[in-house]
């Protein structure tokens, strides 16, 4: 009986290590552990020993149907464990073929331009304001500085409306800065973005509808260095950490001193090239601190108050941003365009 | 304005590169735009002198010149011109030399002959006549060069002998010798008119030796084209064209001829803003550079000698009429005027600045304008009815013709120049043809005066005729400029001796404004600029501009108009110590927090969530044509057409402010139709205009718009996106009703009336979502079916709804029972849905529907829905009982209410 144990054992380690789909094991059970099975035989034939010698097969026996158990669970394992990487081999995909696809559209190249920039102008404490483009020639000309007679109100600049002759499209988001004085509480940290209209035909640099942003400080002790300081640290964060830039005088009505600042030319790095029409700078937008007479016309003290502003054309900062050759392409709106941003 | 640099140095003496120049000057304040280099074209071109001359072999208009060009040996040079002679200075163009216009000259042979370069005419070196008055070329009709018009019939016989005659006093004459011009510019010539040889002098340049000619034995002259009137195509090498016979003094062969055409001189062109209308002069630019340099600035005052025959005030009356538009006129007399050509460094002047010469009277005019920055007229006297000169408004209609030919009829906003009977001129813009200078002109007024800004502005711009002047007008001159100016121009008219200049002015005040006193305030200057900058330095550089300083007392300079306060005195201490010098520093003070406001954060999530949608953003002109209204359906009476018309608007395509965004959407899509764009979906943010307010201004309310087409498109795909934009800012209470015509009249009109909604909140009308009517489409060249919704930004800020609030997630299953109804096809999906939410008690959770089918199967005049119920309580596991009781309960509303039954 120990002999027949020990054959079976053997013999059944055998067939499991060899064996290779789920049927041949539960056949293996049911021949070995099955109620009918080889282990099942010996232990009926327990009876036929001397009582002595039981407990000692039975242990003998017991150890058999757990070897023949373990070695079964391992067998199955494998078995498995096959079967699975063969079914995996088979689902295999052609992982070159596009993905199923999920269209998400796009932001404007131009509104990417200004989110960047409002987002760097709030980082430092700027308030995002926003105003009417329908706008009255007193705040687009007179609280500006620009009375009766400047140019700039000529018909030949600016539209005009046949109902009412105090209103216009306003011509520059400069009258932001007026409404911001008018209603926001001192000091004053603000940037305006918003539409602006002058008459010019179109063409690849001009459009008679463009974008603007407009930015205001009004504080206690404000200076044309912290001008500087700020439009430097901004600019960096736009263009890059190495960019140059320089300041040079200018003339706008409302600010005094006033100032255009040049960044050094991203093609040429100052050489001179077509782009920066040799120059080896280019324009990039107009600031100034505030004239004392525009904060008088606001009820503001410019011998306690003092501020500056500055105002960019977003059109060219998003052409500049990602490289578009003509602004027409801006309002044309040609998916082909709008997807590459 | 355009500055030569030549000029420039006559009152600062700069030697700066243009690059360094330009830079300079640019961060003082006066923006360089260009610098042109008068000659860069022109190299290789040299003086040479013609030192023989032979007919060409194989030709017979050529000539085989050799030409001294300062070398060893001559030159041989062939050219086709019949104006050169032996001995004549000439412009030679030499092997690789270039000229203007890109013009590359290479040696080469003309009909066999060796050719090293090219003798060079005025016009090949960019230049014309009136550069040089001399050079003008008279060509004698040579009869050797005669071609009948009608070979059958010769005026002139081929034969034609010396003596022979041609008309009247003109007979045939062969030329023996010709040679090289005398001092004045004429022409030595032997020659036979049939009695034996003779001399004569003629300013005709293209005879020579062995030519016939037609001489006029009355005038002793050699006859034109235009004496003999013939035409050009009878003698074709007459022409008045030829080789540029330089007459300048002290140039030798192999000299390089820019300095000889003042091709030397470099023109820099700057953008003067319009605060400085100072610097729109010679002088003016002068002292910046002076002061950016640190150079000293020399000027001169004009100094006349006068003395002319008669008394000023006897001979001319000056009134101004309108003192106000005229602070002050200014004028002198000079008689006895001989009208020539200016000298030559006047024309190079001028001619360098773009300013075309004249004569020497007009031309003084534009030299002092552009040295001074004063612009002035000159009258011919004789013109001038009764010595009175009068300024005053333009009657009404009353006409004149300007200087430049044009008839323009004014009103009373025009501010004339009058004599005692009618206009002679255009104040600050132009003179007038009635009084212009002329070859025969002998008196002369110099007017320099000052007028009102605005009122010459204005006036200019009516008659579409900005000048020179009136551009400097505008911008409002020193007043004090006048006189000296007009002492210049006579001090001018001496030195050139054009004339004699009377003594004495007249000069009428009307307003001559206070010189403007300040007080230096070196602490708030420093204040404001950031710096440190010492109260010395700032002195200094107030005195380089011609500030008078005083201790801390400034007396600005009548030029300086613009400088008024203190932040102006800043501005100038900042120029010169330079805005790059001013330190950088980041802002102190009390910190303010940035941010968007609520209104800001519901636009940008309205974008985010278009976008999530697959819409692109576009954006598009405000301002739309009126047909648009037409285009999209409106009727002829909708009152969303009052718009705010543009009076003075580009076109008609971009005249009104819209009232409505659709126009703008489907154009763009139309654009991405025509450019093949498939499965085109885009939204933009952006405003209408609506009229009506009180204090003028439009209600600029925005509209976010969604538009699409193509293989994925049809309403549900539209109402999707707008049902996942509304949950996106959790608008409550929202459906959709079929939107009739009936009740929303011109709203939907743009859309087809079977498949359009109005988006409801509750009973507030977000806006509508539907298939563009396709008459609408076809408007827009679309034959595609085109899906748009108009939301109302106002209205979505309206229906948002609050923040999140964490509901408990459900503790108990729920039970899911589908349901396949028939009901009539008139019932909608909605009203089947509200139908079961309201029967469903407080065990239903969800409705989804599923399927909608109708055909085979489902009686005709039915429609199948099938949905999906979803029950749960949350007291415990639903029972079967509870769930049958509530779906018991939808079935009886469904039938009672809509006649809908289980299929």
């Amino acid at each position: 009986m120990r002999e027949q144990l020990a054959k079976i054992r053997e013999e059944a380690a055998a067939k499991l290590a060899a064996v290779t789909s789920g049927a041949e094991l539960e056949e293996l059970r049911v021949r070995y552990l099955g109620k009918k099975g080889e282990i099942t035989a010996i232990l009926k034939q327990m009876g036929s020993l001397p009582a002595e010698e039981r407990p000692k097969m039975g242990q003998l026996a017991n150890e058999a149907r757990a070897d023949i158990e373990k070695k079964l669970a391992e067998a199955k394992r494998n078995v498995e464990a096959k079967a699975l990487e063969m079914k995996l081999r088979a689902e295999a995909v052609d992982v070159t073929v596009p993905g199923k696809s999920v269209h998400i559209g796009h932001r404007h190249p131009m509104y990417i331009a200004l989110d960047e920039m409002k987002e760097i102008f709030i980082g430092m404490g700027f308030t995002v304001v926003d105003g009417p483009e329908i706008e009255l020639a007193e705040l687009n000309f007179d609280r500006l500085n620009a009375g009766e007679g400047h140019p700039s109100r000529d018909w030949s600049d600016t539209f005009y409306f046949d109902r009412d002759e105090r209103v216009m499209l306003r011509s520059q988001t400069s009258p932001m800065q007026v409404r911001a004085m008018d209603t926001l509480p001192l000091p004053i940290r603000m940037v305006a973005p918003g539409r602006v209209y002058r008459k010019d035909e179109v063409d690849a640099t001009h459009s008679p509808m463009f974008h603007q942003i407009e930015g205001m400080v009004i504080d206690r002790g404000v200076t044309m260095a912290d001008l500087k300081g700020t439009l430097n640290a901004v600019i960096k964060k736009m263009y890059g950490e190495d960019t140059r830039t320089r300041f040079r005088p200018h003339h706008f009505p409302f600010t005094e001193p006033s100032c255009e600042v040049d960044v050094q030319c991203h093609k040429c790095g100052g050489a001179g090239c077509p782009t920066c029409k040799g120059e080896g700078w280019i324009e990039l937008l107009g600031a100034g601190m505030i004239h004392p007479r525009v904060l008088e016309m606001a009820g503001i003290d410019p011998e306690v108050w003092s501020g500056w502003a500055f105002g960019f054309g977003l059109e060219r900062t998003a052409m500049r941003r990602f490289k578009i050759d003509d602004l027409r392409l801006i309002f044309e709106n040609d998916v082909r365009f709008l997807e590459q941003f | 304005m355009n500055l030569s640099r030549k000029w420039l140095n006559e009152f600062v003496n700069i030697d700066a590169n243009d690059h360094d120049f330009a830079e300079a000057m640019t961060l003082s304040g006066s923006k360089v735009e260009t610098t042109a280099d008068l000659g860069a074209e022109i190299s290789g071109v040299v003086v040479g002198r013609v030192v023989s001359m032979e007919k060409h072999p194989n030709s017979d208009h050529m000539w085989v010149c050799r030409v001294d060009v300062g070398r060893d040996e001559p030159v041989q040079i062939v050219t086709g011109a019949w104006n050169v002679h032996e001995g004549d200075l000439v412009p030679v163009a030499l092997h690789r030399s270039t000229l203007p216009g890109g013009k590359k000259i290479e040696k080469g042979k003309l009909r066999g002959v060796l050719s090293n370069g090219m003798l060079c005419s005025l016009r090949e070196l960019g230049l014309d006549e009136r550069d040089f008055p001399y050079a003008v070329i008279t060509a004698a009709a040579l009869l050797n060069d005669y071609h009948p018009i009608d070979p059958e019939k010769p005026s002139i016989p081929a034969d034609i002998k010396p003596g022979d005659k041609i008309y009247g006093p003109v007979v045939a004459a062969r030329v023996l010798n010709a040679g090289g011009a005398d001092e004045n510019g004429l022409y030595p010539c032997g020659m036979d008119a049939g009695s034996g040889a003779q001399s004569i002098l003629t300013p005709c340049q293209n005879i020579h030796e062995g030519d016939m000619v037609a001489y006029n034995t009355k005038t002793a002259s050699v006859c034109t084209l235009s004496d003999l009137h013939a035409e050009q195509r009878e003698f074709p090498h007459c022409i008045e064209d030829g080789i540029f016979i330089l007459r300048e003094e002290g140039i030798v062969p192999g000299d390089d001829i820019k300095p000889v055409i003042n091709a030397d001189d470099r023109v820099v062109e700057f953008e003067i803003t319009p605060n400085r209308p100072d610097c729109l002069s010679v002088i003016g630019l002068a002292r910046e550079a002076a002061a950016t340099f640190d150079k000293p600035l020399t000027l001169h005052a004009p100094v006349v000698r006068g003395g002319g025959p008669g008394v000023l005030t006897d001979l001319l009356k000056v009134e101004t009429r309108d003192p106000d538009l005229c602070p002050r006129y200014t004028a002198r007399m000079v008689r006895n005027v001989k009208i020539a050509p200016s000298p030559k460094w006047m024309r190079e002047r001028l001619r360098s600045m773009g300013v075309r010469p004249i004569n020497n009277i007009v031309d003084i005019t534009n030299y002092v304008m552009l040295e001074y920055g004063q612009p002035m007229h000159a009258f011919d006297y004789r013109y001038v009815k009764g010595g009175k000169i009068v300024v005053r408004r333009a009657l009404e209609g009353e006409e004149l013709t300007t200087l430049d030919g044009c008839v323009h009829t004014l009103t009373a906003d025009h501010l004339v120049i009058a004599d005692d009977t009618r206009a002679v001129g255009l104040a600050g813009i132009m003179g007038g043809l009635n009084s212009e200078i002329v070859a025969d002109t002998t008196d002369v007024v110099f007017e320099s005066a000052n007028f009102d800004g605005t009122c010459i502005r204005r006036g200019a711009l009516a008659l579409g005729m900005r000048t020179e002047a009136s551009a400097k007008f505008e911008k409002g001159l020193d007043i004090m400029n006048t006189l000296p100016a007009v002492d210049r121009a006579c001090e001018l008219v001496e030195l050139l001796g054009a004339g004699e200049v009377l003594d004495g002015v007249i000069d009428i005040q009307n307003h001559i404004p206070e010189p403007w006193h300040m007080e230096l305030e070196p602490e708030k200057i420093n204040a404001l600029l950031g710096t440190d900058v010492p109260e010395a330095e700032m002195v200094s550089i107030l005195r380089k501009l011609d500030f008078q300083v005083d201790g801390r007392h400034v007396t600005v300079p009548s030029w300086r108009g613009d400088v008024r306060r203190m932040a102006d005195l800043a501005e100038e201490v900042a120029r010169f110590y330079g805005y790059n010098n001013i330190p950088v520093t980041l802002m102190r003070g009390q910190t303010t927090r940035g941010g968007y406001s609520k209104e800001q954060k519901l636009e940008n999530r309205l974008g985010e969530l278009a976008r999530n949608c697959g819409y692109d953003e576009i954006i598009t002109y405000s301002f739309i044509s009126p047909t648009a209204y037409d285009k999209i359906g409106w009727s002829p009476d909708h009152p969303r057409r009052d718009s705010f018309k543009i009076l003075n608007p580009l076109g008609e395509d971009t005249s009104v402010m819209r009232t409505t965004t659709l126009p703008s959407m489907l154009e763009i899509l139309s654009r991405n139709y025509n450019f093949r764009n498939k499965n085109v979906k885009l939204y933009e943010l952006g405003r209408i205009y609506l009229p009506g307010r009180e204090d003028g201004l439009a209600n600029e309310a925005k509209v976010l718009t969604l538009g699409a087409y193509g293989d994925d498109m049809d309403f549900y795909a539209l109402k999707g996106a707008v049902e996942a934009v509304l949950k996106g800012i959790r608008a409550r209470d929202v459906s959709f009703e079929a939107a009739k015509a009936e009740i929303w009249g011109d709203a939907v009109a743009p859309y087809h009336p079977g498949r359009v909604a109005a988006v409801m909140s509750g009973a507030d009308c977000l806006g509508f979502v539907g298939q563009i009517h396709p008459n609408v489409a076809r408007n827009y060249g679309v034959d595609c079916e085109l899906y748009c919704a108009e939301l109302s930004f106002d209205e979505l800020a309206l229906a948002q709804g609050p923040d999140p609030v964490y509901q408990p997630l459900p503790r108990y299953p729920s039970v899911t029972r589908d349901l396949a109804l028939i009901a009539p096809h008139a019932v909608t999906v909605g009203q089947i849905e509200k139908c079961i939410k309201a029967a469903g008690g407080k065990y239903l959770r969800d409705v989804a529907l599923f399927d909608i089918y109708e055909g085979p199967g489902v009686p005709e005049g039915k429609r199948s829905t099938a949905y999906s119920l979803e029950m749960r309580s949350d007291e415990g596991t639903l029972t079967d009982d509870h769930a049958e009781e509530t779906v018991s309960n939808i079935l009886a509303a469904l039938k009672k209410e809509l006649g809908a039954v289980l299929r």
